[in-house]
This record gives structure tokens, sequence and C-alpha cells, in this order.
């Protein structure tokens, strides 16, 4: 398809050749440009590489070699030769000079494995999550809890209101772990059908009881007098499950079968209990913890970073799955609002829990890591002390995007990426050939969390401040441009429409910006850096309606969109792929919507 | 506080809460019959209803300086607002769902969120080039007449109405009277007219209705410029209650207005209004917490301060989508093959 582009096809040999020129040039133009030395010396040439048009246009070109490097037929050793020289050599060696670069790749490779994330979600298993940024703020909080001034300060509170009885609080927590757990795991199996109706009664009514029994201990073990929310969720919960309750028995004398709900109600309950006990074990954890609370003053040691990386990956996933669980029942337009609600709430939770994230203030500074040897190699190669730790977690996520990369390419093509595409396609097909739905949604939806989960723990090491504001909608809908804008589905597609994305927002627009801002005839209004919303809400519509299988499309979604998009979409209510191809002549205009010619090809054969 | 002083406050915080439902129930309608015709949720309409407030604006100021009856101002607002976010919604219906008309699902709804996008920063624009970020309404004088108490002014905003020792502002009586008028209008319009009857066949079914001789995209077009209307009044009616409008003051609105569309039964008009009240209640509710702190057993709700009146919108819809997803008086539909 790349070579469909190219009139004359070049032999590898030229394009080895061309390949190998590009990067030598645009390499030595970002040296050069990043060189404040010779910058100096160059005198007027110099002025015009540190315009920022310049030097975005730049930066710009030297990423585009790895993209050609992928897609021009040159010699594999020329392209391993490029990208590798690219990432590890020529970028690392101008960051030394200016680190706002090494800022930018970070940012850049940050945003490509959200978009890589978030392509699995939306892009193969076709269910939009505008809420995706919140699994960002859900890694990046994991981390700069415990390794900031933070940790101290919520051990120093734990200190102080320690509550009745710290082993109590840990024994009642962990019988509600281990309880709740099994107890859902056991429900999980059993199937309606097969439960007798009073069993069923049993198992809710003694879940309410349970309930009541653990707030009465849970009273007497860690004084609810100093949390009355306790009180008030617990009559919220009763009233909920005495409703519903109520609602059953009405539908039961009204001849309905109420087992699969008071079983699904008694699951519920016991997975409430399992997080409860997560929460007690938790905060009695603390409470012992809270004798440490002088030692902790900077966060924990930075060692724990791999540990936490890793939990980073699991907490999101987690979360995922939390989301998920209820909300994955729902089709399209619907999830996509939900997810956007409880995007939201999370956002808003993190603003209000101010003993855990420091609300609107933030929290700052947090800690990095550092590997053992790794400074001395970075001084002995020239890097300043203060850029060390950019420099480390650059090579990081290097490594770590390569992973996602590595993992999503598995997938792609695996047994689980294939039931994603048979969902996104169509639901009750997939289900008709046994595809379990709301596993194959959950995996998507932990798969995706756990990218956007390891990341925001990276992205709060860089910025070392994480505030609620870095996880606002928009955040969401970024990430969503740069799935859209690259191409659905295609890995290609979509860490380029990141890297776009990221270029567009840190490099250009604000190049742009300083440039015009000093342009009489440009009001402040229209500064191409405060038109953020107006492009990114551009390209979502220009590449809907222009090319919506995106700039690199994967293989399969061209086709798709190409040919058969008339019978995607009119089973669910009726009407939705009507008017027919009858007068499509009116609904389309071609010169808007080039893909419908074909489309009207394809419906009338 | 004691409960004697209390049951007037709940009383207010009661009639608050209806006020701002029928304002969410305006714009709820917006959603729910572009929803009913396309099976989209229009993303943009929050930004045509912003658009509405901010035309609701500039007509107030331009007549600020006219000595004409208050009312005649404010219906000289609504109209403009009506016509201008109506053809708004049209234009966005015409260039940007219409060529995606057969795409799959997800198309025209990414298609939605970069147009309301795009509006948004339409609207920061044409508003900051006229030095403006937060537009602040104020009502013309002349709104003087049988709501007015002994004690009261009754100039603009701030006047009362103070009967039964609940406090009612004037504004919040025109939004309700302004309100009630549209649905009654609406009513009218959707289920006493041959437009109307097209709307609703299109609705139910594109083809057939296609093929009884009813032009489709005529009627969706319709159906567009009545959403749109009906944004516009609704930008104004929530202007006048708030007093500032700015260019992203759509998106809370928009989203609790879609949650009450959906809470009533997406598709269904009485179900938009119903939804949009039960909403405004429970929003008062919620913000009113904080101030209940200090009744006698309910101890310590300052915590619930009013960014939680966002998230009591997002629960509900949650639950709303869980358990009952058709919503209060939607129909249930099952997907076939």
């Amino acid at each position: 398809m790349t070579a469909a582009r190219k009139p004359a096809r070049a032999s590898q040999a030229e394009q080895s050749v061309l390949l190998l020129l590009f990067f030598l040039i645009t390499s030595a133009a970002l040296l050069v440009s990043h060189n404040s030395d010779l910058i100096q010396q160059m005198g007027q040439l110099g002025a015009v590489l540190k315009n920022p048009i310049v030097e975005a246009v730049l930066v710009s070109l030297f990423l585009a070699n790895i993209l050609f490097a992928y897609l021009w037929r040159a010699h594999p050793v020329v392209k391993a030769v490029v990208a590798l020289g690219s990432l590890l050599f020529v970028l690392p060696l101008a960051g030394r000079a200016d680190t706002s670069l090494l800022d930018l790749s970070i940012q850049v490779m940050i945003f490509a494995a959200l978009a890589l994330g978030l392509n699995i979600v939306v892009g193969l298993a076709g269910l939009l999550d505008l809420g995706y940024i919140a699994f960002f703020a859900v890694g990046a909080y994991t981390w700069s809890i415990f390794a900031s001034p933070r940790f101290s300060e919520i051990l120093g509170y734990f200190g102080e209101n320690p509550g009745a009885n710290a082993m109590g609080t840990l024994a009642l927590g962990a019988v509600s772990l281990v309880g709740g757990l099994g107890g859902y795991l056991a429900l999980q199996k059993r199937r309606a059908e097969q439960v007798r109706p009073g069993a069923a009664w049993t198992v809710a009514l003694g879940m309410i009881v349970a309930l009541v029994a653990w707030f009465f201990l849970g009273r007497s073990v860690f004084t609810l007098g100093e949390q009355p929310w306790s009180l008030v969720a617990l009559a919220a919960l009763l009233l909920i499950s005495g409703a519903v309750l109520v609602g059953q028995a009405l539908a039961q004398a009204r001849g309905r079968d109420v087992r699969g709900v008071l079983l699904s109600f008694s699951r519920v309950i016991t997975a409430l209990l399992g997080v409860a006990g997560v929460f007690l074990v938790t905060r009695a954890a603390l409470v012992m913890m809270s004798g440490q609370a002088e030692g902790l003053s900077g966060g924990i040691n930075p060692a724990f970073f791999w540990l936490f990386l890793a939990l980073s990956i699991f907490t999101a996933a987690v979360v995922g799955v939390l989301i998920g669980l209820p909300v994955l029942k729902l089709k399209g337009d619907y999830l996509a609002i939900i997810t956007l609600g409880l995007g939201e709430v999370i956002r808003v939770l993190a603003l209000n829990l101010d003993l855990y994230s420091a609300g609107s203030q933030g929290i700052t500074p947090v800690g990095s890591a550092s590997v053992p040897g790794f400074n001395a190699l970075a001084g002995a190669l020239g890097f300043e002390e203060s850029q060390y730790n950019l420099l480390f977690l650059y090579l990081l996520v290097l490594v770590v995007i390569v992973l996602i990369m590595l993992v999503n390419t598995r997938l792609d093509k695996s047994r689980i990426g294939r039931a994603w595409i048979a969902i996104r396609d169509d639901e009750v097909a997939a289900q008709a050939m046994g595809v379990p739905l709301l596993q194959t949604k959950l995996i998507a939806f932990a798969t995706g969390a756990s990218f956007a989960g390891v990341m925001g723990m990276i992205f709060a090491a860089k910025q070392t401040f994480i505030s609620p504001e870095s996880f606002v909608l928009n955040e969401s809908i970024m990430v969503l441009a740069m799935v859209i804008l690259g191409g659905m589905g295609s890995i290609p597609g979509v860490v380029l429409g990141a890297a776009v994305v990221a270029l567009l927002r840190f490099r250009v627009l604000p190049g742009l910006g300083e440039a015009s801002a000093n342009v009489e005839w440009i009001p402040q209004q229209v500064n191409p850096s405060q038109l953020q919303k107006l492009i990114f809400g551009a390209i979502l519509v220009a590449m809907m309606l222009l090319r919506p299988e995106g700039l690199l499309p994967s293989r399969r979604r061209q086709l798709e969109l190409h040919h058969d998009d008339n019978q995607e979409d009119d089973s669910g209510h009726g009407n939705a792929g009507a008017l027919g191809k009858g007068n499509a002549g009116d609904v389309y205009s071609p010169g808007l919507a080039p893909i419908k010619e074909n489309d009207r090809s394809g419906g009338a054969k | 506080m004691d409960f004697a002083t209390l049951s007037p406050f709940l009383v207010e915080v009661i009639v608050g809460g209806l006020v701002l439902g029928f304002v969410y129930a305006i714009i709820a309608l917006g959603y729910t019959m572009v929803y009913g015709v396309l099976q989209l949720i229009n993303f943009a309409h929050s930004e045509v209803f912003v658009t509405g407030a901010v035309v609701g604006f500039e007509v107030f100021r331009v007549l600020a300086g006219v000595n004409m009856n208050g009312y005649l101002k404010l219906l000289i607002a609504l109209l403009a607002a009506m016509v201008i976010a109506g053809a708004l919604n049209v234009l966005i219906e015409r260039l940007a769902y219409r060529p995606l008309r057969n795409a799959p699902k997800l198309v025209p709804l990414i298609t939605a969120i970069g147009v309301s996008l795009i509006l948004q920063d339409v609207l920061r624009i044409i508003e900051g080039f006229q030095g403006r970020f937060d537009l602040t309404y104020t009502l013309p004088q002349g709104f003087a007449g049988p709501f007015c108490g002994p004690e009261s002014s009754c100039a603009g905003v701030g006047s009362f109405l103070n009967t039964i020792g609940v406090r009612v502002k004037v504004t919040d009586i025109i939004v309700i009277v302004v309100s009630l008028v549209s649905l009654a209008a609406l009513n009218y319009l959707v289920n006493r007219t041959r437009m109307g009857k097209a709307i609703r066949a299109v609705a139910q079914d594109r083809v057939t209705a296609g093929l009884m001789g009813i032009d489709a995209n005529r009627m969706i077009s319709a159906t567009f410029l009545i959403g749109g209307a009906l944004g516009g009044i609704s930008g104004v009616l929530f202007g006048m209650k708030f007093g500032t409008v700015n260019a992203y003051s759509g998106f809370d609105p928009g989203i609790i207005a879609f949650t009450a569309a959906v809470l009533g039964g997406i598709g269904s008009i009485p179900g938009a209004v119903l939804g949009g009240l039960t909403l405004g209640v429970i929003q008062n509710l919620i913000g009113a917490m904080s101030v209940l702190g200090g009744v006698t057993g309910i101890a310590n709700l300052e915590a619930v301060d009013a960014s939680y009146q966002r998230i009591g919108a997002f629960i509900v819809l949650v639950l709303i989508l869980i358990f009952k997803p058709t919503g209060l008086l939607g129909k249930s539909n099952v997907e076939k093959v």
C-alpha cells in the first residue's frame, strides 16, 4: 500500500541510499541546531535555525526518519541502523545540549503507549472509551503517593487517628478480604438455572446479615465515630439492598425468575466485602507503619521504583476491570458516555481526597529511580548531573514502549486479538460463534489500562509533579485523536498518530504561537498555541469524513471501510443504516467523502 | 440548625432543583430528539446550547439602552437564540453527520466530539475578540408586576417572591414559565402536526417512512432544527439562572442533561422532562448537604461539597444503565442479527 503511493518504484538499493542520506542530513541538522556554541558562531544562519518554527520542522523531520525506516523498502540492516541510530545515538546526543528534546521524546513515547492502549480498546475491540486517561492517572498516583512527602503525611495522619484497634482492624480486614473473595469465586461458578430459588434467597439474605454484622464489628474495631460516612453508606446500602429484594419479591410474585438477580446481588455484596477488606488491611498497615512517618519524609526508597512499575500495571488493570465490569454490557455510545463519566469521577475524587492526592495543589516532588552505575556512565558520556534522570527515563521509556509494541503485535494476531475484532465487527455474531463477550471485553479494558498505568507512573517520575489538571477529559480526547489519526487498529498507525499529535502539541503549535505572538495582525485569541481544541477537533472531524481508516491503516480495517460498511450497522435499531443506496446521490457529496464512491459500487454488486 | 428552620430551606432547595431541572429537561430534549431519529449522541449539543446563551447575552446587551418592557426583550432574546442555535444545529448535521449516515456507529460519534471541540474554540474566539471570556448576564429592567413581594425592589435578578416564607426568584419563575410553554409547544408540534407525525415515523423506521413518501433527510433536518431551538431556549434560561456563561460551560449541563435523557428513557420526550427534573432536584440536594452539616444525627457532611454534584449525576447514570438501561419511560430494544 505504501508502494502504491509512489508512482515509480525505487529499487531497494536506491531506497536504502535515500534513507541513509535523509538520516544523515536530518541528524546533522538536529545536532547543529541544538548546539548553542555552533549556533552562536553561525550568526545569521544560527538565528534562522533557532527560530521556533524552523526548530519544530527540524525535529519533525528528524523523527520522520523512524517513520521512513518503517515505510520504505530499504535494506533491513539500513533500516535498523537508521532506527537505532536515531533513538540511541542522535537523540540523546542532541538532548545533551537541549534537554527539552529528551523531554519531548519521552512525551511522544508516553503518548504512543497511551495510544496503543486505547487502540486495543477502541481500535481492536471497538469499545469507545472516553475516560481512558483515568488509568493513566491511576498509574501516576500509585507511584506519586508513595514516592513523595505525601506518604509521610498520610502516615502522620493515621498516627494521630489510629482508630480503636489496629490488630482488630487487620483481622476484620483479612476476614472480609478472604471471605468476600472466596464467596465471590464460589458464587461466580454457579449458574442461576442450577440453583434452587430457596437457596438463592438464603444466600441473598445471608449477605445482608453479613453486611450488617460487618458494620457493627467495624464500629467496634476502628471507631466509626470519626468516619460518619460509614453510617451513611450502611444506610444507603441497606436501603438499596432492601429495595432490590422487595422488587425481586414482587417480580417473583408476577411469575418471573429471580434467581439470577439474587445471585448477582449476592455476588456484588461479596465483591464489596472483598474491596472493604482491602481498605481495612491497608488502613491497619498504615496505622502500624505510622511510627516511621519521620523517616519517610522524602518518600519511599527509590529502589521500590521497579516494584511499583509492576504494581502500576496491576492497579491500572484492576481499576480497568472494576470500571469495566458494570459498564461493558453497554454498547457504543452508552459506553462512551459512561466511561467519560467514570473518568471524571476518578478525577473529581483525586481533586477531593486531599489526604491522599493533595487535591488541586498536586503532589510534588515525586521521586524517580536510578540504576547503580548509570550516573557514572552518563557522566562519562558528558551529561550533566541534572540530566541524568531524564536520560534514564528516556531509555526506560524506550524499553517499555518496545515491550508494549511487542505485546501489541503478538496480541493482534492471537486468539484473543481475533476475538476482539470479531466483537468489534458484530457482537451478536461473535457471541453466537462462542466468543465470551464480557471476558473478552474485560481483557481488552485491562490490557489497555495497564499500558496507561505504567506510562502514568513514568510520567509522574518525569514531571515530578502530579495534579488532577493532567487528567482532564481533553486528554482522553487527545489520545483518541491519536488513534483516529493514525488509524484504528493499526499499531504503526497509532504510534505515528501519537507522534504527530505530540509534535503538534508540544513543538509546532507553541512554535507557531511564539512566532506569531509579535505579529500585529494576528490577535491573541487566534494564537496557534491556544487553538488546540479547534485543531484536534478538526482532525477528528476531517479524518472521520475523509479518511476514517487513518493515515497508516491496518489492512483489515481498510478493506472493511472500503467495501462493506453498509452491512455493519443496520441491525441494531431497524433503521440505522437505512435510507438505502437508492438516493445515495444526494446523501453523499463525493468531494467530501471519497470512500463512499466505493461504498456505492460495493452496494451495487 | 434545627428542623423548624430547615423545612423552608429544604423547600427552597427542592424548588431550586426543579427550576434547574427544567433547564436540564429542555437541554435533554435536544439530545433525546436527535437520538430518537439518528441513534446518535449529539455531543455538539452542549455547544449549541452555549451558543444560545451567547446570543441571548448579546441581545440583552444590545437592547440594554432601549426603553422597552423587559419581558419583550426576553422574548426577542429567546427568539433570536432559537433561530441561531437551530440553524447552527441544522448546519452541523448537514456538514458533519449527513455524509456519515451509513458509516459504523462510532464514526459519527467521534465526529460529534470533534464538532463539539471546534465549536468550543470558535465560541471562545468570538467572545475573546470582544475582550470577554465570561459572559455576565444582566437582566433588563422591567420585570415588575404580579410576582413582586411588597418588600423587594423587583429590579433584575435579585428580587424574590415571598409569600409563605419561601423565597423564589422572579427569574426562576420565568424559567419555569418559559419551559412549560416550550414543552407545550413541543408536545403540540410532535404529536399534533403532520411534521411531527413524519418525524415520529422516521424515528421508528427510516426506510419504511421513506417508502411512505416522507423525505427522511428533511425530517432529520427538522429534528435538528427543533433540537437546536430548544438548545437556544435552554441557553438563555441557563444564562438567566446562573448569571455567567463561558465558552466551556456547556460541558457540565450537557452531561447532566444527557444523563437526564437516559434516565427518562432516551428517545422519550416525557422521559427527558422527568429525568431532568429528577436530576435537578438530586443535584441541588447534594449541593445542600454541606449546609446540613450541623443537623443532629447527620454529622460531618461538610465534606460533600459542590464538586460532588457532578459525581451524583454520573452515579445515577451508571446505576440506571446497569439496572434499567431503557430508562424510566423508555421502550426496550432487543438487538437481532
